[in-house]
């Protein structure tokens, strides 16, 4: 290891770019042992290129990359780790339809002449596991885990025993508060153990945490390099948009035009065996429910049975007084019901497709399809929606799989937005979206809910809910446990409720 | 994301042009048809014989037509991403109906509705397979396509026949007929081809093929009933392929459903994929589509005019198709262009 | 039982089913004798069929299988006409196979061609490759030959197991040790499950690629080996339409065509059921052209179905 000063890995120079976007400008940076490194902006600002570039993802324009003084040559995510990069990308990066334990053991060496052992596999695995507290069966398929839980099977794979540098590009976007603590409890483990830490998030308690150094990307331009006890919260936000932000728009939404209209959706005793115990929910006009709860207390899973993106098999929904007799997808759709899911890239978004055909695919479902939107339309809606959510792209016609991921989350909720609904669900909302557009989208929730909206949001971050909410609606282990709602909704009340048996 | 090819920034008209999607086939279509005025001096000649043009460039867009319709159904089916094996046979049982109803003495029209119902009918069936039972498509339409040459040869025998040869004036004239100088199967081609391009493209219909062939959860959770688009896109092809057989009935006048279409199911993907649409789904180039189904036409026809030996007729369609699409991957064209430079040198 | 397990299970249950179904309908058909034969009828579609396997999981696809397969008997066959000893030849084709696929899988993997096309095109040119070398069917004289095709292996109750058969079984265990117990075949299932994910994970998908056509190459090169021992002959129009069948048997083990999903060992069932349906026609006996080509396809349409139906009564959720 070099001495105390000199950087694990300094990046010179590096340019890169999109048609049309320049994503790295002349970016200089370097990245010391033994510190945590935070790497922040706005949704498109360019950090998830800069990380790509170094663990051999994406080849740069030009630059030159430095691991230990050494000038390298990283071609490939293989010569990456081989060079000890590990990184976790920001969308989850692992192979659904493997087990828990095959994705851990894939392109790691464990076993000779190109064999595979699987008793080390399984011990190296759990073990790894054991190291962030999860405890899950490894031989059950990545895709049948939440989120959040693949999430952490990202990391814990990432954590090699030759790591000198551990690249984190949103680890944290969808964990509570105990995961991102067990989490925070390694990385100062791995910290302490020499070993550079590279951090992205949005949520900026947590820059302030955990990080040492801050970094502030702005339009594909590094603004600053700072040690974070130089900084203030207002000063980190004012670089990274570029201009001031109200803190209290930031934080505390306008609730005082609240009064719960007529009810509009009204479940009973709805549920599926295995998956969610039968519940009752109601949403009003005019309210915004949220929903709160831990990792697998089946948050995802009741959103999804009130849409019916998963078929329930019990109870049953009204809409508007009137029992809808099978909920389909399709079906809710009509009934002016919008669904916004968790997981983007598996159940949201169309990723070769353009923004303008994504945005428009629901509200075009809602008519059918004998009546086509046309072109003319599409494009009003899709620059409406870029703008009102500042979508950061060149053209409605660029194919969403190559927007950042902040961008991407937006265009899902701008699609359900589009279809005009009387009802909206929308489950992780803010994932993966800077703090100036999380004011914003916090407002905008507030705004259709005066509108006479009924929204339902599941949220890992309380803060949010607390922020948005009007009526909370408590999970825990598969059971909804009760509501709560007016003055009673606080974060510590939320955690009491979760906590107590 | 992974393409490295794509990290040029400085896009120029000509860089654009090189890399839309449209240049490639086209060229190589030129490519092709300018080879074959080498190899055969008058062929680019057009004469008009008995009231009709005729020529090798009308010739190969005269014999495209059945691969082209079956096409461009195809096209549609690989845009959810799926595939459809069974047109052949298809085709094959369309001949039949034909054939039959004509032994019957239905009135022709008749006959031409019983024809495409025929088609539509075998779609309806790949369909419900595919789409309402959730069997994967290349197994799926590989039990019509195993069958359904059986089932032409069982209506034939229905009246005994066993090569039965007819006549039928609406249908030939459809098929080999022509209107106003220019072969009547064109104008059957245009409409097929423009009836589905309105449909595809006035409708949302496209653009939901698209989205199913892309990530069908994704578009079943944003509200697009991805089964009944699924299993449209086959009723589609169904009835594209019942048009190709009753191009082809009509020519040869009979019903001959061991040999008629054979690998017709192959020129028909290839041309989608020349066109550049991929079998992984999620896009449809109906224009492009018919370029293809020229190329493979225009292909045939030199190695005809060629005069090589049959047996290299294979290995040379092999060849110059993966060529084609070699000059339409970035990385190819790299390669070729640095071991030309170096034998400049 | 773990999930991954109940297609598997389907297949078997399904050829079982039919099996008894056959010997309800005739006598003598419930016997090893059966099996045998369906075995060593099939030892050359089953062998394609494996090393499609792995393509298909791979998320590609080999369509030069049936060529690869005529176009190793033609040659072989020449060369055996020219003196060769079959051993030397069939070393020199199994090579040639690998070579061939690596080829394939190159062009796959840089030029960005796709599967289908690329393997379609390796389709045209093996079998304009068998038409250059012969256009007659060319018998293989020599004695190894005959000594490998007397080889047999009674099994109880009268029946036996051929050469080919047990080339089959053996080139099957080995495949089951490449797929479930070796880094490539991990890579395998990931690139076949999500290529740009394994990307990022550091799997290298070039190589893999590559490894896996030319894997699914060099069996294609042994089915065609196997193919020739068992018809002592060379002929370039042998194995029409063999791809197909490889493919159908690998789809019929529980194999998604869309890749990262299957079992090896289920592809030796499902050539196993093709072969059953077409034994069940020939036992038949009075069927005509248009009844054997029906039939077939009905059994295809019978067997998926019940593969289905089993695999939704474990209580599988519906796959999106
Ligand atoms: N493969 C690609 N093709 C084209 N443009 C791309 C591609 N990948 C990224 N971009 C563009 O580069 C810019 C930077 O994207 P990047 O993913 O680095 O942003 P980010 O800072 O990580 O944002 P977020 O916080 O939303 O994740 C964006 O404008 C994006 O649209
Ligand atoms: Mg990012």
């Amino acid at each position: 290891m070099t001495g105390l000063g000199s950087p694990r890995v300094e990046l010179r120079n590096i340019h890169k770019s999109f048609p049309g976007v320049v994503a790295l400008d002349d970016v200089n940076l370097s990245f010391q042992p033994g510190r945590v490194h935070a790497l922040l902006g706005e949704n498109g600002a360019g950090k998830s290129t800069l990380i790509k570039v170094l663990s051999g993802a994406l080849a740069m324009d030009s630059g030159q990359i430095f691991l230990d003084g050494q000038l390298v040559d990283v071609t490939s995510t293989t010569a990456a780790q081989a060079m000890g990069i590990s990184t976790v990308f920001q969308e989850v990066n692992l192979i659904p339809a493997m087990s828990v334990v095959k994705n851990m053991a894939l392109a790691r060496n464990n076993g000779r002449y190109g064999f595979i052992s699987w008793k080390r596999a399984r011990k190296d695995a759990t073990d790894r596991l054991k190291r962030l507290r999860l405890d899950i069966d490894i031989e059950r398929p990545v895709g049948s885990y939440s989120v959040a839980i693949q999430q952490l099977i990202a990391i814990s794979r990432a954590l090699e025993d030759n790591t000198s540098i551990l690249v984190l590009d949103e680890p944290t976007a969808s964990l509570d508060a105990k995961e991102t603590a067990s989490l925070f409890a390694v990385i100062n483990e791995l910290k302490s153990n020499g070993i550079a830490i590279v951090f992205i998030t949005h949520f900026l308690d947590q820059v302030f945490d955990i990080s040492d150094d801050v970094s502030i990307l702005r339009n594909g331009q590094l603004v600053s390099t700072d040690q974070i006890k130089d900084l203030t919260r207002q000063d980190v936000i004012t670089q990274m948009i570029g201009r001031e932000l109200d803190e209290a728009e930031h934080t505390a939404a306008d609730k005082s035009n609240f009064t719960a209209g007529k009810d509009m959706l009204v479940a009973k005793g709805l549920g599926r065996h295995r998956t969610l115990a039968p519940f009752d929910l109601t949403l009003r006009a005019g309210e915004v429910v949220g929903l709160a709860g831990l990792l697998g207390s089946g948050r995802t899973e009741m959103v999804k049975l009130v849409f019916g993106a998963i078929q329930a098999d019990a109870g049953s929904i009204e809409i508007d007084g009137v029992k809808m007799p099978k909920i389909s997808p399709q079906k809710s759709l009509r009934a002016g019901i919008a669904f916004c899911p968790e997981d983007r890239k598996a159940e949201g978004l169309i990723g070769e497709l353009s923004i303008r055909e994504n945005i428009m695919l629901s509200m075009q479902a809602k008519r059918g399809w004998l009546k086509r939107v046309s072109r003319k339309e599409q494009e009003k809606l899709a620059e409406e929606m870029i703008k009102a959510l500042a979508i950061a792209t060149p053209d409605a016609e660029k194919p969403v799989g190559q927007l950042s991921g902040g961008n991407q989350q937006k265009v899902v909720l701008a699609r359900s937005l589009a279809s005009t609904p009387r009802i909206l669900l929308l489950d992780e909302p803010t994932r993966g979206i800077d703090v100036g557009a999380h004011a914003e989208i916090i407002a905008l929730i507030r705004r259709l809910c005066a509108d006479g909206m009924a929204l339902l949001v599941a949220s890992s971050e309380l803060d949010e809910i607390v922020a948005a909410a009007d009526r909370v609606v408590v999970m825990r282990d598969r059971h909804k446990i009760g509501e709560i709602d007016g003055k009673e909704i606080t974060r510590d009340n939320i955690i009491q409720m979760i906590a107590s048996q | 994301m992974s393409d490295i090819s794509q990290n040029n920034t400085s896009m120029g008209w000509f860089s654009a042009i090189i890399r839309h999607r449209s240049t490639w086939p086209i060229v190589a279509l030129c490519v092709i048809l300018i080879v074959d005025g080498f190899i055969s001096p008058n062929f680019y000649e057009i004469r008009i014989v008995q009231g009709r043009l005729f020529g090798n460039l009308i010739d190969i867009m005269y014999r495209a037509v059945p691969t082209a319709l079956v096409a461009i159904g195809m096209a549609l089916v690989i845009g959810t991403k799926g595939i459809d094996l069974s047109v052949g046979s298809i085709i094959a049982i369309c001949g039949a109906v034909i054939s039959w109803r004509i032994h019957a003495g239905d009135t022709h029209f008749v006959i031409l509705l019983y024809a495409l119902g025929a088609g539509v009918m075998c779609g309806v069936w790949n369909g419900i397979l595919v789409a309402g039972m959730g069997i994967q498509p290349i197994i799926a339409t590989l039990i019509l396509m195993v069958s359904g040459r059986g089932v032409g040869l069982l209506i034939n025998s229905l009246y005994g026949g066993t090569n039965p040869s007819f006549e039928s004036p609406l249908l030939q004239g459809l098929s080999t007929g022509h209107i106003w100088l220019i072969p009547t199967r064109l104008f059957v081609a245009a409409a097929v081809f423009l009836g589905i391009w309105l449909l595809i493209r006035r409708t949302a219909l496209g653009l939901f093929i698209e989205a199913v062939g892309g990530n069908a959860s994704s578009a079943n959770i944003a509200g697009v009933n991805a089964r009944f688009i699924t299993f449209l896109a086959y009723v589609i092809c169904g009835l594209c392929a019942g048009w190709a057989g009753v191009i082809m009935t009509a020519d040869i006048h009979t019903s001959d459903p061991i040999s008629v279409a054979m690998y017709i199911e192959l020129d028909a993907i290839l041309a989608v994929v020349i066109g550049g649409a991929s079998l992984a789904g999620g896009r449809i180039y109906l224009g492009m589509t018919i370029i293809g189904a020229l190329i493979i036409q225009a292909l045939t026809t030199s190695i005809l005019i060629s005069g090589l030996r049959p047996e290299y007729n294979l290995v040379v369609k092999a060849v110059v198709v993966l060529f084609v699409l070699l000059l339409q991957s970035a990385n190819a064209r790299q390669a070729i262009a640095t071991i030309f430079s170096r034998l400049k040198r | 039982m773990n999930q991954k397990y109940w297609p598997l299970l389907a297949t078997i249950t399904v050829f079982i089913a039919l099996f008894v179904i056959g010997g309800s309908m005739y006598n003598n058909f419930l016997s090893t004798l059966v099996l045998g034969h369906i075995l060593a009828d099939n030892a050359f579609i089953i062998i394609a069929a494996i090393g499609t396997t792995f393509v298909i999981l791979s998320g590609g696809i080999d369509l030069s299988v049936g060529s690869m397969i005529a176009f190793v008997g033609v040659v072989m066959a020449v060369l055996d006409s020219a003196g060769w000893h079959p051993l030397v030849t069939i070393a020199m084709m199994l090579a040639f196979g690998f070579l061939f696929g690596a080829f394939q899988g190159f062009i796959i993997d840089y030029c960005k061609i796709q599967p289908f096309i690329m393997t379609l095109a390796g389709l045209f040119i093996l079998r304009g490759g068998c038409f250059m070398v012969t256009l007659d069917s060319v018998p293989i004289k020599h004695p190894f030959v005959k000594m490998m095709a007397s080889t047999r292996v009674p099994l109880p109750g009268g029946g036996f197991l051929t050469t080919g058969a047990m080339v089959m079984l053996a080139s099957l265990v080995i495949a089951i040790i490449i797929a479930h117990y070796t880094r490539f075949g991990s890579n395998v299932y990931a690139i076949g499950g999500d290529r740009e994910s394994a990307r990022l994970m550091g799997v290298p998908t070039r190589k893999t690629t590559v490894l896996t056509y030319a894997t699914g190459g060099i069996y294609a090169a042994l089915a065609g080996v196997v193919y020739a021992l068992y018809t002592s002959s060379g002929y370039p129009l042998a194995a029409t339409g063999a791809e197909l069948n490889a493919i159908a048997a690998v789809v019929l083990g529980g194999t998604l065509l869309t890749g990262g999903v299957g079992l090896v060992a289920g592809t030796l069932f499902g050539g196993m059921i093709l072969g059953l349906i077409s034994t069940l026609i020939i036992f038949h006996g009075s069927l005509n052209s248009a009844w054997i080509m029906i039939s077939s396809g009905i059994l295809l349409f019978v067997f998926i179905v019940m593969h289905r139906f089993l695999i939704g009564s474990f209580g599988r959720q519906k796959l999106s």
